[in-house]
């Protein structure tokens, strides 16, 4: 027996949860002595009200997707692939190298080896603790939050080291050859007589990630390998009796999901910063689990929740930019959000539940 | 069931010096969303009986004892202890009402002794000494009184189930318990133990206790309760005395309908045998060994039943036969061995062989339970070609193949896309019943084919094993019911410790000879 419709499931719990979110981020913003009015407002128009704003929600957007969907594969799995960050740092080396050290004569061609690259990259750094975790028991949790501290002591010596350009003052790559550097989107949408901000970092890559969601949709509720992934997340005993190996899907799920980590090196490293920097990541790896879990581990779900948390991330900037509210707030506010969504679900669904079952008793 | 059959067998059953009922029952109403699982229910119960309570599963029997042991809130409804209006708000309520209960799943602590579990709750103060020896002076007299025989300083984990229900029992006697309900208690008993524990709950009822003995087994009420309650859908449909009444009265209470208790088959033709196993050992991560060296043969066009007490290995032989678990020895299927440890030892390559597999365990093995029926329907097949082409599914038809195999098994609702936890217990199975017949396997493994399986449903359960061995096929039937296992089998072998005990011709097997044998004893029969 269904408790409530569908779509309240999915579209009223999560716009309540926000809601509340919202009320008890103003209730702070106001016992700081700001007006959260002016606020929203300010974030609003700073991460929505230009195409300059767009650009950033939509860049952060990009990253957001690629983590949130690496983290929502591994759910399926009833894995919880926490190292979505060393994953990234991962993936950016792989297009690192391969636009520093291969000749590309088009960007296209260098987006399809990068993407490969980083994919191969993110997916390498998840398969030790998959492997761990399906031979040994070592927890995935545990493991993958310790790589994500071993990739980051990684990246640190080779960019202070064999990584940098003689001479480099800084602690990065030199930068990529103009061949690889990817159009934006004011470059895409210019030939369609629409204006975009040239200054905004979102590139092509955003549609890479759509593009993701849609392959990610196919791979779990389309393919046999996504019917192997739910039914191992939902009873291994089951998939043992089916005669799926354990071992084989959370090796193959983690691998997906490393890659797919890797892959939002193709929007921040190679379509915004050109070159790889440390810490290039900006904690998203793990922005991608609160994405994951508030976008119900669904790609739909995960595309809004990212470009939710874009504008979150862009509209946070802006509020810090104009007003005396400290950057730390964002961090508050965005916490809120996860809390609601994610953590207080049932807080929501079950007052709701009660009511459409009060609703239906009485239509019968 | 006639309003004068039942008033009879109330003023029957009430002695003369107690009149007022130990449990009183009025109008008791529960509903869960639109399921309205108790409806209007009334029930007596006289001080000093032996009271069972026998329905189908989902009938609503647990819910109407966890109302009266304080787990639900009845909606509607009252209820009165030994005369006075009582509200159980939770279980320390009931307790305090002098009701026990014994749950189907024992609620022990593993490894705390028996003296430390039947304290617990109940300490007397913060320091343990005090009320362990009081607890001991206790359980010495119970013992006696009632006996109830166990050793205090036994650690739970490491007594048999038979001792941990005694464990129950006493821990609900020594919170002063007059009336004790059981719920399906000799679900996990040999036969041997179950008749103690019988004996147990007539001491029990002889010193005045009263007794409510939960059940779907028609045998257990007609042998020891001395009044019965049937219910079905919610309601209680009657109350009987059990020396007036018979299992086929009882079973067409239940059901709503006349029901065949014994299952009608020819005598088997065996034809050449499909599985052979020889020397099967397997040993457990602890470095226990679960099978002992075990050997059997099922032919064709035969149903092999393997009796025994749950745990004793016939769990671990249906899961290394259905590719779950690695063994040694060999094991044939059509004469071809079979791989046991190797990289062909998991269910996909079973499946090839021909041998299908109902596991024991229909809802972490057999089902992905929040998977929709149509897509259990191909769950362990899905690699087939027909099923998937290259790496996608074909899920339009699996949905229209999951549609017409519903209604050839008359799987209720007949709807695909519900979820398998939406079915109940028997059109789960007939779920996976039908999955794993229809593709005409020459060996179909089966455990606990009805466990949580409504009378209606075993009929049919059983007439589709029967077919399948009347089609040629061979089966190894694995069953904790005896009765099942003889009214099904062709032959049947006993296995105790991971040892068959012996095996008999199913025509000349008696429960006697069974029950002992599933005890360990052998009986000179043995192979």
């Amino acid at each position: 027996m269904e408790r409530m419709p569908k779509w309240a499931d999915v579209v009223l719990i999560p716009l309540i949860s926000l809601f509340l979110a919202a009320m008890i981020s103003g209730l702070v913003i106001l016992a700081i002595g700001e007006d959260p009015i002016n606020a929203l407002n300010l974030m609003v128009k700073g991460a929505l009200g230009s195409t300059y704003g767009w650009g950033y929600t939509l860049y952060y957007a990009t990253n957001f997707m690629f983590t949130g969907l690496a983290v929502a594969v591994a759910f399926h799995a009833r894995l919880f692939n926490i190292g979505g960050e060393g994953q990234a740092m991962l993936g950016g080396l792989g297009v690192a190298l391969v636009c520093l050290y291969l000749p590309w004569p088009h960007w296209s061609l260098a987006l399809i080896a990068s993407t490969l690259g980083a994919a191969l990259f993110g997916a390498a750094w998840a398969f030790l603790p998959a492997v761990l975790q399906a031979k040994r028991g070592s927890h995935i949790v545990i493991t993958t939050i310790m790589f994500n501290f071993i990739a980051a002591a990684l990246l640190n010596w080779l960019l202070v080291g064999p990584l940098k350009p003689r001479g480099g003052m800084d602690p990065s790559t030199a930068r990529f050859p103009e061949a690889t550097n990817l159009p934006s989107l004011h470059d895409l949408l210019a030939p369609l007589g629409i204006g975009f901000s040239k200054a905004a970092p979102a590139n092509i890559s955003f549609l890479v990630g759509i593009l993701a969601c849609v392959l990610v949709w196919v791979l779990i509720w389309r393919t046999r390998l996504g019917y192997e992934i739910r039914a191992f997340g939902h009873s291994e005993p089951a998939a043992r009796y089916a005669g799926i190996s354990p071992t084989k899907i959370t090796v193959i799920t983690m691998l997906i999901s490393g890659g797919l980590a890797g892959m939002m090196a193709i929007n921040n490293v190679m379509g915004e910063a050109e070159r790889l920097v440390l810490n290039a990541t900006e904690g998203a790896g793990f922005i991608g689990i609160a994405v994951a879990l508030m976008g119900r581990s669904h790609p739909f779900g995960v595309f809004l929740a990212a470009i939710l948390f874009g504008f979150l991330y862009q509209g946070g900037a802006e509020l810090a930019l104009w007003t005396s509210i400290p950057r730390e707030l964002i961090i508050v506010i965005q916490a809120l959000v996860i809390l609601f969504t994610g953590a207080l679900d049932n807080m929501v669904r079950m007052p709701l539940e009660r009511i459409f079952m009060a609703l239906r008793r009485r239509g019968a | 069931m006639t309003e004068a059959q039942t008033d009879a067998a109330r003023q029957e059953t009430a002695a003369p010096d107690a009149q007022v009922p130990a449990i009183e029952l009025r109008g008791i109403s529960k509903a869960f969303g639109p399921v309205q699982a108790n409806k209007g229910i009334s029930m007596r119960v006289m001080p000093g009986t032996i009271h069972g309570i026998i329905g189908e599963n989902g009938a609503g029997k647990s819910t109407l004892m966890s109302i009266l042991y304080g787990f639900y809130k009845a909606d509607d409804g009252e209820i009165f202890i030994s005369g006075t209006k009582t509200t159980i708000p939770d279980s320390q309520a009931a307790i305090a009402a002098g009701i026990g209960m014994v749950f189907q799943h024992f609620k022990l602590v593993e490894n705390f002794t028996v003296l430390e579990n039947i304290i617990l709750g109940a300490e007397d103060g913060h320091l343990l000494r005090p009320s362990l020896a009081k607890a001991r002076a206790a359980l010495k007299s119970l013992a006696t009184e009632y006996e109830l025989n166990v050793d205090p300083d036994a650690v739970i984990e490491e007594i048999g189930v038979g001792m941990q229900q005694r464990v129950e029992i006493l821990k609900a006697l020594y919170r002063q318990a007059d009336i004790l309900i059981l719920d399906e208690p000799t679900g996990v008993l040999t036969p041997p133990e179950a008749d103690h524990l019988f004996r147990i709950l007539r001491n029990l009822r002889d010193e005045g206790k009263t007794i409510i003995l939960i059940t779907h087994k028609l045998r257990e009420i007609m042998e020891i309760t001395d009044t019965v309650s049937v219910m079905r859908r919610g309601e209680m449909t009657a109350t009987v005395k059990t020396a007036e009444t018979s299992p086929e009265q009882l079973a067409e209470l239940m059901v709503g309908r006349k029901v065949l208790l014994r299952v009608e088959k020819t005598p088997a033709t065996p034809g050449k045998p499909v599985l052979e196993v020889d020397n099967l050992r397997v040993v457990d991560a602890a470095g226990v060994e679960r099978l002992r060296s075990i050997a059997l043969t099922v032919r064709a066009g035969e149903v092999l039943g393997l009796a025994g007490v749950a745990g004793n290995g016939q769990s671990e032989l249906l899961e290394v036969l259905g590719g779950m678990m690695p063994a040694t020895g060999t094991v044939r299927v059509n004469g071809a061995p079979i791989d046991l440890s190797g990289p062909h030892a998991d269910g996909q390559s079973r499946r090839a062989a021909g041998i299908a597999h109902v596991p024991e365990d229909r809802q972490r093995k057999g089902l992905i339970m929040d998977y929709a029926a149509w897509e259990n329907s191909v769950f362990g097949y899905h690699r087939d070609p027909s099923i998937a082409s290259g790496p996608l599914m074909r899920n339009a038809a699996i949905l229209d193949h999951a549609t017409a195999q519903m209604q050839r098994f008359d799987v209720r609702p007949p709807n695909p896309r519900l979820p398998a936890k939406a079915f109940s217990g028997g059109n789960q199975q007939k779920v996976v019943l039908a999955r794993e017949i229809e593709r005409g396997p020459d060996l179909l493994l089966i455990g606990q084919p009805t466990r949580g399986v409504d009378i209606g449903a075993i009929e049919f359960i059983h007439q589709q094993i029967v077919a399948l061995r009347d089609a040629g096929k061979a089966i190894l039937l694995v069953s904790v019911e005896l009765d099942e296992i003889m009214a099904l089998s062709d032959r049947i072998a006993v296995i105790f410790d991971g040892r068959i005990m012996g095996e008999v011709a199913a025509e000349q097997a008696s429960a006697r000879e069974l029950g002992l044998m599933m005890a360990g004893v052998s009986t000179g029969k043995a192979a």
